[in-house]
């Protein structure tokens, strides 16, 4: 089995340099530049896949990004391995191992293969159709459906590899390297512009670079060794970046283009340590050069998929450029004049050529006529009609196919091979284009879509343009990119060539078989085996729309999203339901053009820069005094700080009790902090709260309640008037950023009359807030010069102060109910007024509590946190808070919609308290709060939204939002649970010293 | 990504801006006069043109100034770019 085809070198092979490399477990040996697919092609390995559905063996068909078969896994000696990697696009290294995918045990026996000869019991639809009922069985369904579905194996350890994005502006972008696009950038960098061109493969020169026939000349040199010069001169160029293995993914409006630059993949493995594997360039261009050419056609006949069948320009491309021949017994089949090509390059390596089958019954052709010279027999105006062979062809059968196309005539000949190529014509690869929003125009000549208009400053040029011959491109390129980039002159104005092309085609869709349709395997979408034979029962089952067909079939919607097949698809939807070609349109193209790997995608934003973390000054003694952290927003904040191995529950029990007993400390730095200055600062304040500002003593302290226009609770917190027109606003730690734009907002643009000015200080001050009974005694120690007395320094009021040298501002405000006091100081001596603060209680047993502790004591006074007691249909007077509202104020933003219909309803959700009727019953937050448990469907009043155990008050104690809760006063409901019913009453939120004396006690 | 010709700062990528809906929506100057009805229009009815329409943006990683765009929503061309409180061209 294991055969030498390689021939005679290939263009980019290096023969000195011997690979070994494993496939299914068995070693191979290639040559530096082979990729996997010609390495195993040049070991006689053909069948290297199952198919998608039908476990169809499946042979390597193509040479580049287009192929839908040869997909592998690949693995390493570490972590790695990776899904889906196109065997004909990953370039062989010492040390690789693949494996084929969609097969088991293995692909040459494969069990799953037994859906083959099921496959009239699996049309298009078939999921759809067979697993809708009975919906209760989809669980046991999925679980086999997911099973069998799918290709590769993803990685189940983390990425060991690193990926990083870059930016590139540049004047112009050139996307291609075949004759075309060196062309393009030459004639760009040499007049001035700073551009780029990107390749996809290793080597640049396209399909020109490994011509090598008299056939094809550019003054008088064959085409290829002409490019080849251009290539070495234009790699001196010095306004010219190249990045080949560099696949450009996505064209996005403004000529924004991402690409996907791979660095390591080529190398063996321990080269590749410490080094980038991905770039994804970003890519913002003046002018983009669309030079992407044009993927060749299959043909589509029954049994079209067999192993060793390949596109004839593959074999073309695997004999000059590798150096490989696919077989040793090789047919063509095609419909038009480039598989002669193909045959000549065979000849002229002396490759075998059983024969070729044309289409086309009369062809006028210098390239037929050299082949012919050859005495090879060629058979025109046949077709096609079958092959034989299961995991490599063995034969094909051949028919005359009648004047207008239809049907076959005559009498069948088979003929034995190894190897068919195929050519059905040529797609240009307008995929990028259109991503960019471009539209395309039907060329009927060829039957191909081209480019219509453009939406952005960008051209596309040579075969993806429709230019696909030689004289083509070199006739029309330089002409266009002289207008394009407004030069005036090309030193390729005056160039002589010679093009043999015969441009006639004979282009029939779907190809004629003595079978009837119905018994018939010819492949569309070869990835996702849907065939053509699906695409018409579609059609019988009402399908028109493209789109609609295309996710009936799941035509086209493979990894190589139907680089092969989308056009025959259109094209048999055309003549099956008679309409125009370009009237039926395209699906749409969308990114990526090749798939990009998640890694790629988030570059280095993973681990600890997958977000921002903000830390408080004092988060260092935190994380020394054992604080367990809660993320808030992007803000770390200590959560609790368990002693001597407590749980949550057991810590915050101690912390609570501490605070209101003697003394807690809580670290506020994260409130956001927002500096208010201007003669309008109260007006303005008077406006974004709902209660007023104006009457506000310089020095003093008010809570504010702030509301969207609908009337809906945004944000809470103190705002301390400093000055006559200075104030502090603090808000909560999550909303401040939003709070801060919301502001501006206003103020630009509702209120620009207004003098006032915002600024953000939330990281500028540390705040330490100290509470409890013994909080004057601890924080007149740290702050002595400081009258503490209750008759200067009352509940809600402020004072400047110094620590040592350092201004600090103090407030006396409270969120906990206790005696209570804020210093705010700039954030460098944060930690140290916290230590200073600390060593002052150590008397008091002062106690630093977290977030939790923090939430527990709110709650006991029944003060509400935004976003937790909140959501967005929270009105003030949802949350029984009337008393914030300002009824004199003539507006404040939100005011109208308080006495909109809806929100005057009495029975809105509406914030109370609940007490179990265990009080050691701790209930659940979210729970749902009903009435009546016997009535279905049972009526949902509302949900828990704080719920926990108060050591002080020493029985459990919850706030929830209640349906007409207000007039619910005493009444019991019901939370029902999982295992049981938990009997509640409702209750006044305030659960504790509802006449605020602890607050100067 | 489309580019915004932020009328203090210049060309920047639109991921340094924040969309803000449409644009010339002045806040009544008495809501409280105004009936349910008046004030949905208001406060709830926006336009969603395919087309060219106005809209309000805001150069958040910028200059975190607020200013008008022209924009035609079908290919997002921008046809003009001014700053608040003056006239919008027509279009």
């Amino acid at each position: 089995m294991n055969k030498n085809l390689r021939v005679k070198s290939g263009k980019i092979i290096d023969e000195t340099y011997r690979i070994s490399f494993q496939f299914n477990g068995k070693t191979y040996y290639g040559f530096q530049g082979d990729t996997l697919a010609s390495a195993l092609l040049a070991n006689d390995v053909h069948l290297v896949a199952r198919s998608f559905k039908y476990h169809r063996p499946r042979g390597i068909m193509t040479a580049g990004s287009e192929e839908p078969n040869a997909i592998v896994q690949l693995h390493d000696n570490s972590d790695r391995t990776e899904p889906n990697v196109r065997a004909t696009e990953i370039e062989i290294y010492e040390g690789l191992v693949a494996s084929s995918q969609n097969c088991w045990p293995t692909v040459n026996f494969d069990i799953g293969g037994i859906n083959n000869f099921l496959s009239p019991l699996l049309p298009a639809g078939f999921y759809y159709k067979t697993f809708m009922w009975p919906a209760s069985l989809w669980e046991k369904y999925e679980y086999f459906i997911r099973k069998s579905a799918g290709l590769g194996k993803s990685p189940t350890k983390a990425d060991p590899d690193v990926y990083e994005h870059r930016y590139i502006h540049c004047d112009v972008l050139v996307i291609g390297s075949g004759i075309s696009g060196i062309i393009a950038a030459k004639i760009s960098a040499k007049n001035g512009f700073k551009t780029l061109l990107v390749e996809e493969k290793p080597n640049l020169g396209g399909s020109t670079i490994y011509q090598n026939s008299d056939h094809f000349k550019i003054n008088n040199q064959n085409s290829g060794s002409w490019l080849d010069k251009e290539i070495n001169e234009i790699k001196k160029l010095k306004n010219l970046e190249i990045k080949t293995r560099t696949s450009v993914a996505a064209y996005h409006g403004y000529n924004f283009l991402l690409a996907r630059e791979s660095l390591t993949d080529h190398l063996p493995i321990e080269q590749r340590k410490g080094k980038t594997r991905h770039r994804l360039l970003k890519i913002r261009a003046k002018k983009v050069i669309s030079a992407t050419g044009s993927i060749e056609r299959p043909m589509i006949f029954d049994n079209n998929d067999r192993p060793g069948i390949l596109l004839s320009s593959s074999i073309k491309r695997y004999v000059d450029l590798f150096g490989v021949a696919c077989g040793e017994k090789n047919i063509l089949f095609t419909n038009n004049d480039s598989a002669y090509e193909t045959a000549i390059s065979l000849i002229q390596k002396g490759i075998n050529i059983e024969a070729i089958i044309d289409n086309r019954e009369e062809i006028d052709s210098r390239l037929v006529y050299e082949v012919e010279k050859n005495n090879i027999k060629i058979f025109k105006g046949f077709t096609v009609t079958d092959t034989g062979g299961y995991k490599r062809i063995k034969r094909i059968s051949i028919m005359q196919l009648s004047k207008d196309g239809q049907k076959v005539i005559g009498s069948k000949i088979n003929i034995s091979c190894d190897c068919l190529g195929v050519s059905g014509g040529w797609t240009p690869a307008v995929h990028l284009f259109t991503q960019s929003g471009g539209k395309l125009k039907f060329r009927d000549e060829d039957q191909t879509f081209i480019p219509d208009s453009y939406p952005s400053d960008q051209l596309s040029i040579g075969a993806c343009n429709g230019d696909l011959t030689l004289d083509e491109i070199l006739g029309n390129v330089p002409q266009v990119l002289k207008k394009f980039l407004n030069i005036e002159a090309t030193e390729y104005a005056n160039l002589e060539t010679l093009s043999s092309t015969n441009k006639s085609k004979r282009n029939i869709w779907l190809l004629p078989t003595d079978k009837i349709l119905g018994k018939t395997k010819s492949f569309v979408d070869f990835q996702n085996d849907s065939t053509a034979k699906d695409i018409k029962l579609a059609l019988r089952e009402g399908f028109r729309s493209i789109e609609h067909v295309k996710r009936y079939t799941t035509t086209g919607m493979g990894t190589d999203q139907g680089k092969l097949g989308n056009m025959h698809a259109l094209g048999i939807i055309s003549e099956t339901a008679d309409a125009k070609m370009g009237k039926l349109g395209t699906t749409t193209f969308r990114p990526p053009y090749t798939p990009l790997t998640f890694g790629t995608i988030v570059g280095r934003n993973v681990g600890e820069f997958f977000d921002v973390f903000r830390k408080t000054p004092m988060h260092e003694w935190h994380t020394d005094n054992k604080a367990e952290f809660e993320n808030v927003g992007q803000w770390k904040r200590a959560w609790y700080y368990p002693k001597n191995n407590e749980d949550m529950h057991q810590a915050v029990q101690r912390e609570s009790k501490a605070a209101r007993e003697s003394a807690g400390i809580l670290d506020a730095s994260t409130l956001g902090k927002i500096d208010i200055q201007g003669t309008d600062a109260s007006e303005f304040l008077n406006r974004v709260y709902t209660n007023a500002w104006s009457k506000l003593a310089v020095g003093k302290c008010r809570y504010g309640l702030m509301l969207n226009e609908d009337g809906m609770v945004y944000d809470d917190g103190v705002t301390t008037r400093l000055d006559e027109n200075h104030y502090i606003m603090t808000t909560t730690t999550g909303g401040a950023a939003n709070v801060m734009s919301k502001l501006e907002d206003y103020l630009q643009t509702e209120w620009p009359e207004l003098d006032v000015y915002l600024t953000s200080v939330t990281d500028h001050f540390a705040t330490v807030s100290v509470c409890g009974p013994n909080s004057k005694k601890i924080i007149s120690q740290v702050i002595p010069d400081l009258d503490f007395s209750d008759k200067n320094f009352p509940h809600m009021s402020f004072k400047n102060a110094k620590i040592g040298k350092i201004n600090c501002r103090v407030m006396r405000i409270s969120f906990t109910g206790e005696q209570s006091y804020e210093i705010n100081i700039q954030a460098n001596y944060g930690k140290s007024v916290w230590e200073k603060c600390m060593e002052a209680g150590k008397d008091y047993n002062i106690t630093p509590y977290g977030t939790e502790t923090m939430h527990l004591l709110r709650a006991e006074k029944g003060f509400i946190i935004v976003g937790q007691d909140t959501d967005a249909t929270m009105t003030p007077i949802d949350l029984q808070m009337d008393w914030i509202v300002s009824k004199k104020k003539y507006d404040f933003i939100g005011k109208r919609s308080l006495y909109r219909s809806d929100t005057i309803r009495e029975d809105r959700k509406q914030l109370v308290g609940l007490l179990t009727e265990d009080p050691n019953e701790i209930l659940e937050e979210g729970a749902q709060i009903v009435a009546d448990v016997n009535k279905s469907p049972i009526e949902m009043l509302g949900h828990i939204t704080s719920s926990y155990y108060s050591p002080n008050l020493k029985k459990s104690i919850a706030l929830g939002v209640v349906k007409g809760g207000k007039n619910r006063m005493g009444q019991k409901l019901i939370i029902p649970m999982e295992k049981k019913n938990i009997n509640v009453t409702v209750a006044d939120p305030v659960f504790l010293d509802k006449e605020n004396k602890r607050l100067n006690a | 990504m489309f580019i915004i010709n932020c009328p203090f700062c210049g060309e920047r990528d639109q991921s340094e801006f924040k969309a803000g809906g449409e644009a010339h929506i002045i806040r009544p100057k008495q809501p409280t006069e105004l009936s349910d009805d008046e004030w949905a229009e208001y406060l709830f009815m926006r336009k969603n043109i395919k087309g060219v329409q106005f809209e309000r943006w805001n150069h958040i990683h910028g200059c975190r100034k607020w200013f008008n765009v022209v924009r035609n929503t079908s290919n997002d061309e921008i046809k003009a770019v001014y700053k608040m409180g003056e006239k919008p061209p027509s279009y």
